[in-house]
């Protein structure tokens, strides 16, 4: 069977598509801004010897993290609604899903990061009567950064991708608004193709960032203590 | 064309990038003798070592294997081609033991001189076994093969690896600086096997540090620098009277090796 | 009637109506999932060992296609196969296919590169030991390298089967109907979607623990006994 490809369909839809990519980016740059942040706070609460409060971080990393993205952001859209009758957009439930998810993801590399760094950093800042946060934010926290960096960005990478169930939630991302373009247009093939590459390019793009990163951090040395 | 020498090497040239390693060398091994490479670190004895079962392609020139050269020519500048196959064959004709040993960790040390045996020279199961077996009591491992070389010492270790290598029934076996990497008081049990296959007629060809042994050992000591020989002879003339500058420094500066005329 | 669709009660009628529907859905979400673990697992190992010890142009084939299938959303993936993919090929293509495909074909990639990590951490000594014996390159890819790999990969492809099996999720997007869309269906009907989706969390949640703590378990163990 031949096929009449056409894609003058991509070019009369440009600004679309691009406006779509650029929600995408949106939603995964307020996902890590929320993100991170909170996970940062999940891992100090993880770590902490009170069991009351490591305890239930605990819980919420496990639960996060056993669950699909698809669910989370399914209960957040129909379900809570019905329980507090908080009625969310499909951007707001997407947006909360995937700092959530998120966090529990970067809790982890956090959690690993902090426990990376030897007992000796700890006991220097303690010995010099430093307080725990500020032990954390001039010695602790800089050291493991330094060294959780490229697996921080890879997870951003992920981010990106997973934030492609937005559109199951009607939020305009560049997948929800290629369903869009493909339903009016039947040119599937092509929009579902060009959209592939458009994410192909972006992601491919980011990821040659974070090796360069990655690169620099290698040979400006390792200077972190263990 | 027959010959006695196991191994011969003719013009060997052997470079990584930009930097020549091996600058023309002429070496042969005959027959159940024993020759011994000699020099500092960098001199490229492992690389020629390496070279002769080609697990370094050489850059130029010839290996020749009981008379026969290795590779077919290919170009003008003497450099040759190798097919996997050929590699093959001939690899399993050299034996070769390194520095660190590189048992197989997930096999036993039956498994790991029974692997070479039944996967290249086809031996059945009992047989690769049998003569695993009867290696290990050779070199004083008997009963050992059913340990996993995480729990064999390091000296144990290189004598499953000699076996290893013995089990396929070498015409010549190649020493990599084969006790570099063991505990002192672990070498002279790895030697003592080195020894005891010279006296059942092995051919060998070995790079070691170990000057007294060597002195022992060899028929023939090769001394090299910088790439290429630099003297050569029987270990007497070689090492208690060497002619070369470079040669005289290298002795004086193995005090393990005391040569009392020297100092 | 309004009491039967309170939120609060979690074993509301609607909810147990919709338990076999959910239990179905679960045989769905497992078949999807064992299919696309072996199949992953395959692509893996042929395109890892493509792109550890292939020709050039093996090599440059895998990257090319792990490149690909991990730069671009599986979602997205999954959606082609299932609209786009028919257009071209001629032939209807359903919903598991087209899941599996994309589900499948993702996972490999990401399988592929944890082969070839594997298989690079086990030391060139190995090689040469095996090479100095004669072996040919597949005996010892096969006897020597993959077996020692294996060992380094466990945890690695721990996190990729669990993130496999919540990723079956996307499948419910083409209406194959694994217990997302089964909650869906059911909660369309009921109108019950705190309950039903609650439970779908509590279902995913019951097989990733325990199975991510077998497999960590395994792994402790193989490390135990590991020679």
């Amino acid at each position: 069977m031949h096929y009449q490809w056409d894609f003058s369909v991509i070019s009369d839809n440009a600004g679309l598509l691009f406006w779509g990519l650029g929600n995408t980016l949106l939603l995964t740059l307020i996902a890590i801004l929320i993100g991170t942040p909170l996970g940062l706070a999940v891992a100090l609460l993880r770590l902490s010897s009170h069991r009351w409060l490591s305890w239930p971080a605990t819980v919420y990393v496990e639960v996060f993290r056993a669950t699909p993205a698809l669910v989370q952001l399914y209960w957040l859209y129909f379900a809570l609604p019905r329980l507090t009758g908080l009625r969310l957009g499909g951007f707001e439930a997407a947006a909360i899903a995937l700092s959530i998810l998120s966090s529990a993801f970067l809790s982890e590399v956090f959690r690993g990061g902090i426990a990376a760094i030897g007992k000796g950093q700890w006991d220097a800042a303690r010995g010099i009567g430093l307080s725990y946060p500020r032990m954390l934010r001039t010695i602790i926290l800089p050291q493991a950064v330094r060294r959780m960096l490229p697996v921080f960005l890879e997870r951003y990478i992920e981010l990106l991708k997973t934030s492609t169930i937005a559109a199951t939630v009607s939020f305009g991302d560049l997948l929800f608004v290629a369903q869009d373009i493909s339903y009016r247009t039947y040119r599937t093939l092509e929009i579902f193709s060009a959209i592939a590459v458009m994410f192909f390019l972006v992601i491919l793009l980011c990821s040659q960032l974070t090796r360069l990163i990655e690169h620099r951090l290698a040979r400006s040395g390792e200077f972190t203590a263990r | 064309m027959t010959t006695d020498n196991v191994i011969e090497i003719s013009g060997l040239r052997k470079s990584f990038g930009a930097h020549e390693v091996l600058k023309g060398i002429d070496l042969v091994v005959p027959k159940g003798k024993t020759v011994v490479l000699l020099g500092a670190s960098g001199s490229g004895k492992s690389t020629l070592l390496r070279c002769v079962n080609f697990l370094e392609t050489p850059t130029a020139g010839t290996v020749a294997f009981n008379g026969r050269p290795v590779g077919t020519p290919k170009g003008a500048a003497g450099e040759r081609s190798y097919s996997d196959r050929e590699l093959r064959v001939l690899r399993a004709r050299i034996g070769i033991v390194f520095q660190q040993f590189n048992l197989f960790p997930h096999m036993t040390a039956l498994e790991n001189i029974m692997e070479g045996q039944r996967a290249v020279l086809g031996r059945s199961r009992e047989e690769a076994a049998a003569r695993a077996e009867d290696l290990l009591a050779r070199v004083g491992l008997a009963g050992r093969g059913g340990a996993y070389p995480s729990h064999l010492s390091g000296g144990q270790q290189q004598r499953v690896a000699i076996c290893r290598a013995l089990a396929m029934d070498p015409d010549v076996m190649l020493f990599d600086e084969a006790t570099s990497a063991l505990d002192p008081e672990l070498v002279g049990e790895v030697l003592r096997t080195m020894r005891s296959l010279r006296e059942d007629g092995m051919t060998m060809l070995i790079v070691t540090h170990e000057l007294g042994f060597a002195y022992h050992i060899a028929d023939e000591v090769v001394f090299l620098s910088e790439g290429r020989i630099y003297e050569q002879g029987p270990p007497e003339q070689v090492m208690l009277h060497p002619k070369g500058e470079r040669t005289r420094q290298f002795m004086l500066g193995h005090s393990e090796f005391r040569l009392p005329h020297l100092d | 009637m309004d009491f039967l669709l309170s939120p609060s009660l979690m074993l509301s009628p609607s909810l147990m109506i919709s338990l076999p529907a959910l239990g179905r859905g679960l045989v769905y979400t497992l078949e999807l999932a064992a299919v696309c673990l072996v199949a992953s697992l395959l692509l893996g190992l042929v395109f890892g060992v493509m792109r550890y010890a292939g020709g050039r142009m093996l090599h440059a084939l895998a990257i090319a296609y792990v490149e690909v299938f991990r730069n671009t959303p599986v979602l997205v993936q999954i959606l082609w196969f299932f609209f786009a993919l028919p257009i071209l090929v001629n032939f209807e293509i359903s919903a598991f296919i087209a899941a599996a495909l994309g589900l499948s074909l993702n996972s490999g990639a990401f399988s592929a590169e944890i082969f070839r990590a594997g298989m690079q951490a086990v030391p060139k000594g190995q090689w040469e030991a095996a090479n100095a014996l004669g072996m040919s390159r597949a005996r010892v890819m096969f006897r020597i390298v993959l077996p020692q790999a294996v060992r380094n990969m466990i945890p690695a492809f721990t996190n990729r089967w669990i993130e496999l099996f919540k990723l079956t999720s996307l499948a419910s997007v083409i209406a194959y109907p694994e217990l997302v869309y089964s909650a869906q269906q059911i909660s369309n009907s009921y109108f019950n979607p705190v309950e039903v989706f609650t439970l779908v969390a509590a279902i995913f949640i019951a097989i990733v623990i325990p199975a991510s703590y077998l497999l960590r378990r395994l792994e402790a163990r193989l490390r135990r006994s590991a020679p």
